[in-house]
């Protein structure tokens, strides 16, 4: 035990040393260790943003045939303030993406919307069918739900399945005719409910309210001007 | 409290020990979650799947070498009042590093990883390594017990995982094993079933090592 005693020795000495240290040696220290990891924090930002910016565009492509079955083709949209919808510019924000099959006949948009889940922000994509009226798919694009629960709207077949055709009719001055609302797991009885995931009742209701509120918005803007995606 | 009194009488303090022995020692007679039972919020959290397990144990991993190293070669500089802050900053740098490379190698494994990522920060088992053998030790056996440690973490998080993922899912690493009338454990990845298979595997390890 002599090694031990001998390090325990020098450690208490180098302890109360360091207890007699001034404030400007710990505010020192502390300025200098803050700078060295905001450092490497920038430096690793600088370096990865433009492959998370070019991954996350992957993903959103790769989502856009997801949720809109038969799709071979996309063309970018954007919705304009005064309520037009125009061919996407380079710098354009706001963007939904039109598919279509492979005899170039029009299969749907798909339309991104965010909002909050259980833990923090749902980001999705959803196909939408205007001239069914139909929600016909569904993607998570981002969320950080409860794994092995609320994860679940990401993977579950049978929420999944709620969107194959969700019922979004408008009526005639372009409000939905029935509000999209979760109802308990297996008694959904309308083709505007969403069977909700037992065990993540609020998980399920942040999806409904998030497709709800997007396609309230979107969907009018989108039938007034199907004709655009026809040309 | 256990944690601390055995780190406290622990072999590890002196500084004095064989690299090697820094290394094996994480992996086997102190292994972070079968001996020293550390960090159980990510160990019981995110062993829903051997995936989840793997991924979220080599990130720990990482975060923990590259903290190690740091505190290690700042030991000197840093005021012993002001340690754990300086520690915590260490730590929640490479945790945000992490956070950055994961997005970068695959949005897919960034997505089923979620929150638990930023979670490393609060890992104590990184804090315990960096408090009782980095600030006391110089970089490489650093280096060395972190990566001992951090492999014995990988162990026991793969260990829980794989055994969750098979009974709850029926699956090893998204892979069918079970035909098709199967019907999963759900209650294996949910929590209760992480607390099941942590009995269950320590139950198993202390029988072994008793032998």
């Amino acid at each position: 035990m002599e090694p031990q005693k001998k390090s325990d020795m020098q450690n208490a000495t180098h302890l109360s040393g360091e207890s007699n240290a001034s404030s400007a040696k710990m505010l020192w220290a502390m300025v200098g260790i803050g700078t060295i990891c905001a450092l490497l924090i920038v430096l690793t930002y600088e370096s990865t943003s433009d492959r998370i910016a070019s991954l996350q565009d992957d993903a959103l492509e790769a989502a856009v045939f997801k949720v809109l079955p038969g799709t071979t083709s996309t063309k970018a949209f954007t919705l304009q303030p005064d309520g037009k919808i125009t061919l996407a510019k380079a710098d354009d924000g706001q963007l939904i993406y039109a598919g279509y099959d492979a005899r170039h006949q029009f299969t749907g948009v798909a339309v991104e919307a965010s909002g909050q889940g259980y833990a923090g922000i749902i980001r999705v994509l959803y196909g939408y069918q205007p001239e069914q009226e139909k929600i016909i798919g569904f993607y998570v694009l981002q969320s950080n739900e409860t794994p092995g629960l609320g994860d679940k709207i990401e993977k579950d077949n049978n929420f999944l399945a709620n969107f194959k055709a969700l019922d979004v009719a408008l009526d005639q001055s372009g409000q939905l005719l029935h509000a999209i609302v979760p109802v308990k797991n297996g008694t959904k009885s309308n083709a505007w409910e969403i069977d909700a995931i037992t065990g993540a009742t609020i998980s399920s209701r942040s999806v409904a309210d998030i497709l709800h509120s997007s396609i309230a918005e979107k969907a009018p803007v989108i039938t007034k001007n199907i004709d655009v995606f026809m040309q | 409290m256990l944690q601390k009194d055995n780190i406290a009488k622990g072999k590890d303090s002196t500084g004095r020990i064989a690299d090697t022995d820094a290394f094996i020692k994480g992996l086997w007679r102190e292994n972070p979650v079968f001996v020293q039972v550390l960090g159980m919020c990510p160990v019981l959290a995110v062993s829903n799947s051997a995936e989840n397990a793997l991924a979220m144990g080599l990130a720990t991993m990482f975060v923990l070498a590259m903290s190690n190293m740091l505190v290690s070669s700042l030991r000197n500089f840093i005021p012993k009042q002001a340690r754990i802050a300086s520690y915590i900053l260490i730590i929640a740098t490479f945790v945000t590093i992490t956070d950055y490379a994961i997005q970068a190698i695959s949005v897919d494994l960034h997505k089923s990883l979620g929150a638990f990522i930023s979670l490393i920060v609060v890992n104590c088992l990184i804090l315990s390594r960096a408090e009782a053998f980095a600030s006391k030790n110089s970089v490489l056996p650093s280096l060395l017990d972190a990566l001992g440690m951090g492999g014995g973490f990988v162990l026991g998080l793969f260990c829980l995982g794989a055994v969750r993922e098979i009974l709850g899912n029926g699956t090893f690493f998204g892979l069918a094993l079970f035909p098709e009338g199967f019907q999963p454990w759900i209650v294996m990845i949910l929590p209760a079933g992480g607390f099941f298979t942590l009995a269950l595997w320590l139950l198993i390890f202390n029988r072994w090592k008793v032998k």
